[in-house]
């Protein structure tokens, strides 16, 4: 039995498949990356990996029981924006975590719990970098920091499942880099499993040990509503490994070409 | 020569050219008081400065041979008592029901049409029947202020909950916490400044309807001091009282401005653009 199973997954908002037969399993501590045109499926596939949402159809199971039916500690969440809160500063950001789970009532820690509390959330910050920072307000540090603090945030409750929806998406390259390297350092260490959703199919090489490539793969020009996309890749990835990396390149470009195709034909319609 | 709109005076032009418009009121009063005076020197309508200064010492340092009071300010206590009253309510009627229906699905079914309705509903209109249910005492001044007030600023901190970005919500999900715990740590603390910053705004509706209410029945009150003399054409004594409770209402909102901008450092300035 995998740790993560999906089988014939579909999901419809109305009438309309926006994801159609997924099947796959994934092994504990994989990180999986997810790539493919805009409106193909991907955010769709993250929000029910999150429990934002339900499948329509099909099974979706972890460890083999039911999906929790609504977003929880066992799966962080990193977004591209909005994911650390504003009035807190970045110690605080993190900690706050820790006084969820050990103050139900306050949601607040006094005393030498909250020295203790202090010590781990520092300790993360320190991992990600983030230790001269820790009085700052988001809006003081940069955006880079603020993703770093995102992940911080997200990694103290030890979750089982991270999800990464275009975290660095936003970033300078030279930022994204640096981003890169942490997070395959903080992955190594912590051997969590990721879904990262991402749009540079070389971000999803660099840190990906499997890569998805949604699309769709039936297009009915008279009714482009009428089919989901599914995944039409699942690719083992090791590391710089360019010859891969350059064909499918050419491919998804080819995908994605497509689909702005048959996006072209619905505008003419 | 730089734009039009690149040309920006310094602060103390600025003051300056800002008292300008002020300044030029005050003379074409003076002109025009002195004109009537002239004419007819019993004239009330426009009293000099002199007369001012008599009419303010009145009210404001004598006693009233009949009450023992100085009348400004037994006046000012009464209609500060019932503002502060009502928006202390309005407050955190705003507060307890704007979380509620902001934050969940199933009170918002319930009580959003409610509040929506009574929101829309003029409160001047019904006076008189909160006049027949309270009483002509301070229950029913506090009452149309909050009828008046509340329902606006729960409708306006629903929308402002409802605008923290879904992420924010879901992120906060992921660190465990419960609705409780969201509704005190994540979102209480963002729509804190909102509120004070909506209490603010609506602080000029609640004079209206103060004054309104004191105009209508009441013994005391800045409001029913300016109904009362304005029976003899007081307006040495109604021009100051207009003077006062504008300079109440400043110092209020200036008030609630400068509290949000050093209790809340996180908005780091973004409050600031949007008031001032």
């Amino acid at each position: 039995m995998s740790f993560i199973s999906m089988k014939h997954l579909w999901k419809h908002y109305g009438q309309k498949p926006v994801l159609e037969n997924l099947t796959l399993d994934v092994a504990k501590g994989e990180f999986v990356s997810i790539v493919g045109a805009s409106g193909c499926g991907k955010s769709t596939f993250f929000r029910l990996l999150l429990a934002e949402e339900q499948p329509t159809r099909g099974r979706l199971l972890l460890n083999g029981q039911e999906w929790p039916s609504e977003p929880d500690a066992d799966r962080g969440v990193v977004f591209q924006r909005y994911s650390v809160f504003p009035h807190l500063t970045a110690l605080q950001n993190v900690r706050v975590a820790l006084e969820f789970r050990q103050s139900p009532l306050l949601a607040r820690l006094f005393g030498s719990a909250k020295k203790e509390a202090d010590e781990r959330a520092m300790a993360m910050l320190e991992s990600v970098g983030l230790a001269q920072a820790r009085n700052l307000y988001p809006h003081e540090i940069s955006g880079g920091m603020q993703q770093r603090l995102a992940l911080a945030q997200s990694l103290i409750r030890e979750p089982e499942i991270l999800l990464l929806d275009e975290p660095f998406g936003a970033l300078d390259p030279g930022i994204r880099a640096d981003m890169h390297e942490l997070m395959r350092g903080l992955w190594e260490k912590h051997r969590f499993t990721v879904f990262m959703v991402t749009h540079d199919l070389k971000e999803g090489f660099a840190l990906g040990t499997r890569l998805l490539v949604f699309d769709r793969v039936r297009v009915d020009p008279q009714a482009p509503d009428a089919y989901g996309a599914t995944i039409t890749y699942d690719l083992p990835v090791r590391r710089r490994d360019r010859q891969t990396y350059n064909e499918l390149s050419a491919e998804v470009r080819t995908l994605t070409a497509l689909s702005r195709g048959a996006d072209v034909l619905e505008e003419r319609g | 020569m730089k734009r039009l709109i690149n040309r920006r005076p310094s602060w103390l032009t600025a003051l300056l050219l800002g008292l300008i418009p002020f300044f030029i009121i005050g003379m074409i009063y003076i002109s025009y008081s002195d004109a009537r005076l002239l004419e007819n020197p019993d004239d009330r309508l426009l009293p000099s400065a002199m007369q001012l200064v008599e009419g303010i010492k009145m009210i404001a340092v004598d006693e009233d041979p009949r009450t023992g009071q100085v009348i400004l300010w037994a006046d000012t206590a009464a209609s500060m008592q019932r503002i502060g009253i009502a928006m202390g309510v309005c407050t955190l009627a705003g507060l307890l029901f704007g979380m509620l229906n902001g934050m969940l699905p199933y009170v918002r079914a319930v009580a959003s049409p409610l509040v929506t309705a009574v929101s829309l509903v003029p409160p001047m209109a019904i006076l008189p029947i909160l006049f027949v249910i309270f009483g002509l005492d301070e229950l029913s001044k506090v009452m149309l202020i909050v009828i008046g007030i509340a329902p606006f600023l729960i409708r306006d901190l629903q929308g402002r909950i409802r605008e923290i970005p879904a992420e924010m919500m879901i992120k906060a999900q992921s660190l465990g916490a419960s609705s409780w715990q969201i509704a005190l740590r994540v979102v209480l603390p963002q729509v804190l400044p909102r509120l004070i910053d909506s209490v603010r705004l609506s602080l000029g509706s609640a004079w209206l309807f103060l004054i309104s209410a004191e105009a209508v029945a009441a013994e005391q009150g800045l409001g029913y001091r300016i109904f009362l003399v304005r029976r003899f054409l007081a307006m040495d004594i109604i021009l100051p009282y207009v003077f006062w409770i504008t300079l109440l209402a400043f110092v209020m909102d200036r008030a609630l401005y400068y509290t949000n901008r050093a209790a809340f450092p996180w908005l780091g300035g973004r409050m600031a653009k949007e008031g001032a």
